[in-house]
């Protein structure tokens, strides 16, 4: 029963949804957005479970010499970030709420995404060389993208054209092909899931 | 070991550095770059400038601070556009950093043009599960937002007089660096239909190209460059535009870089062929 009872539940209710999604009346909609409501109800509660491990791990690491720092770090910046919005008027432009955010969270994930920049220089160093006929053909490929970004006088229209070209017909099926697959690969896994068939997403007993 | 043999195996802190100088020199020299717009930018400018006074314009903030440098300038030429227009704007965010984007972007920008929360725009705040939202929406905003991000219930603000779901707005804009704009294509455009484009980050631009001439979009704003597009067709030169220096220069040095890799690369192939060391 241990295993029976949750994929009933799941084939139940994943029944349920995909027949909703074709009949457009009064019930289904209700039936559709009751089950939102419970994802939500459910996502929600999911919520103190992961602040609490957070918390737990963070905590225990206090006691370890070299981590101690960045989990006090990180615990300060949580209980901070957390006490200063618990009104909602310090929500807005100029409560601390906002001013660690702005002067804080945001400058961190700015400067670290800004990395970025540094290493696609170097891997697209070593990686663009015309070693074989795909390579050559992947490398002009990616020239005459990076070229629109570069003001070419009378050549940038003609550079336009050429990307949207690449950008609208062989980028667009390949990506096209992928897409159903992918999708195809999704379905397939649905199916599995309501039926009973792929069981991994309860674990191991 | 020749010139040649040693540019092969360039230590990447010199590539580093020469990307680190290279921009700083528009910080030193600002220049402005010449910028041709698109017909797919265009294309969303032209909607927004079509649309009469009053009407509703649905735009999602779905970034998060890290991408903030490559998408707030597009944000905020859309939003100029709109308000300059006297458009009604729903604002909700699905990136968990997104509320005080929106926080920034709107407070100072309904200032400048004297516009009121609640009345001229609103920011229903945001809520997690993407897909669950935006389904959720398409039946009642007030399903998902009963109140708004600063706790003000949806039916006490004139702005959503008379306003139920995204059949009441003329169209919705997403803006985006994550798969938020495969849950807006998927749940939203699939199924309410109503018409949408997307702004999002260079890299991931590409792979949003299909969904244009399949005319699932009807209009996608890449990277900055799409943003100084939208900056020159708003009339509003601002961060986009700024930064058009900084990726050309950048660009270029890329460029050079992978122009001398392919050049070192094929004047010692011939040698390292001799010696075994393959292509």
């Amino acid at each position: 029963m241990k295993r029976e009872i949750p994929i009933l539940l799941v084939g139940i209710t994943g029944f349920a949804m995909l027949i909703q999604y074709f009949i457009p009346t009064g019930w289904s909609e209700f039936i559709f957005t009751y089950s939102q409501d419970w994802v939500i109800v459910i996502g929600i509660l999911a919520m103190p479970l992961g602040i609490w491990s957070l918390v737990k791990a963070n905590v225990s690491k206090l006691k370890v010499p070299g981590e101690r720092f960045y989990s006090a770090v990180l615990l300060a910046g949580f209980l901070i970030m957390v006490l200063t919005c618990l009104k909602r008027e310090n929500l807005e432009m100029g409560s601390l709420h906002m001013d660690m955010f702005t002067y804080v969270l945001v400058p961190i994930q700015a400067t670290i995404f800004s990395l970025l920049a540094f290493f696609i220089a170097s891997a697209a160093y070593r990686a663009f060389r015309a070693r074989s006929v795909l390579a050559t053909i992947l490398l002009l490929t990616a020239f005459i993208v990076m070229l629109r970004f570069l003001p070419l006088g009378p050549i940038s229209t003609l550079n336009l054209k050429a990307v949207s070209w690449i950008l609208s017909v062989p980028n667009m099926a390949v990506n096209r092909a992928i897409m159903m697959g992918i999708g195809l690969g999704a379905t397939a896994t649905a199916i599995k899931i309501i039926l009973g068939i792929e069981r991994t997403y309860m674990g191991h007993d | 070991m020749t010139f040649l043999e040693k540019l092969m195996q360039i230590d990447r802190r010199w590539i580093y550095l020469a990307i680190g100088l290279a921009v700083i020199i528009p910080t030193i020299w600002p220049f402005d770059v010449p910028v041709t717009v698109s017909p797919e930018v265009r294309k969303i400018y032209d909607f927004v400038d079509e649309m009469e006074a009053g009407e509703y314009l649905f735009v999602c903030i779905d970034y998060d601070p890290s991408s903030m440098a490559e998408l707030n300038p597009m944000a905020i030429a859309i939003i100029n556009q709109a308000f300059q227009k006297d458009l009604k704007l729903l604002f909700v965010t699905l990136s968990q950093f997104g509320p005080g984007l929106v926080e920034q972007i709107t407070s100072g920008l309904a200032e400048d043009h004297n516009k009121v929360r609640g009345e001229d725009y609103i920011f229903l705040g945001y809520r997690p599960y993407p897909a669950i939202v935006i389904m959720a929406m398409g039946v009642d905003f007030r399903v998902p937002f009963p109140v708004d991000y600063y706790g003000t219930p949806l039916d006490e603000q004139p702005i959503m007089d008379g306003i139920k779901n995204f059949d009441d707005v003329k169209g919705v804009i997403e803006i985006t660096s994550g798969s938020t704009a495969d849950f807006w294509l998927i749940y939203g455009n699939g199924r309410y239909g109503f018409p949408l484009a997307i702004g999002i980050t260079g890299v991931m631009s590409a792979n949003f190209y299909q969904y244009l001439s399949s005319g699932q979009l009807f209009g996608i704003i890449p990277g900055v460059k799409g943003a100084a597009e939208y900056e020159k067709l708003v009339g509003y030169p601002g961060e986009g535009m700024a930064q058009m220096a900084y990726q050309v220069i950048a660009h270029t040095v890329i460029i050079l870089f992978i122009i001398m890799s392919n050049v070192a690369y094929f004047a010692t192939r011939k040698k390292r062929q001799q010696m075994g060391g393959g292509t």
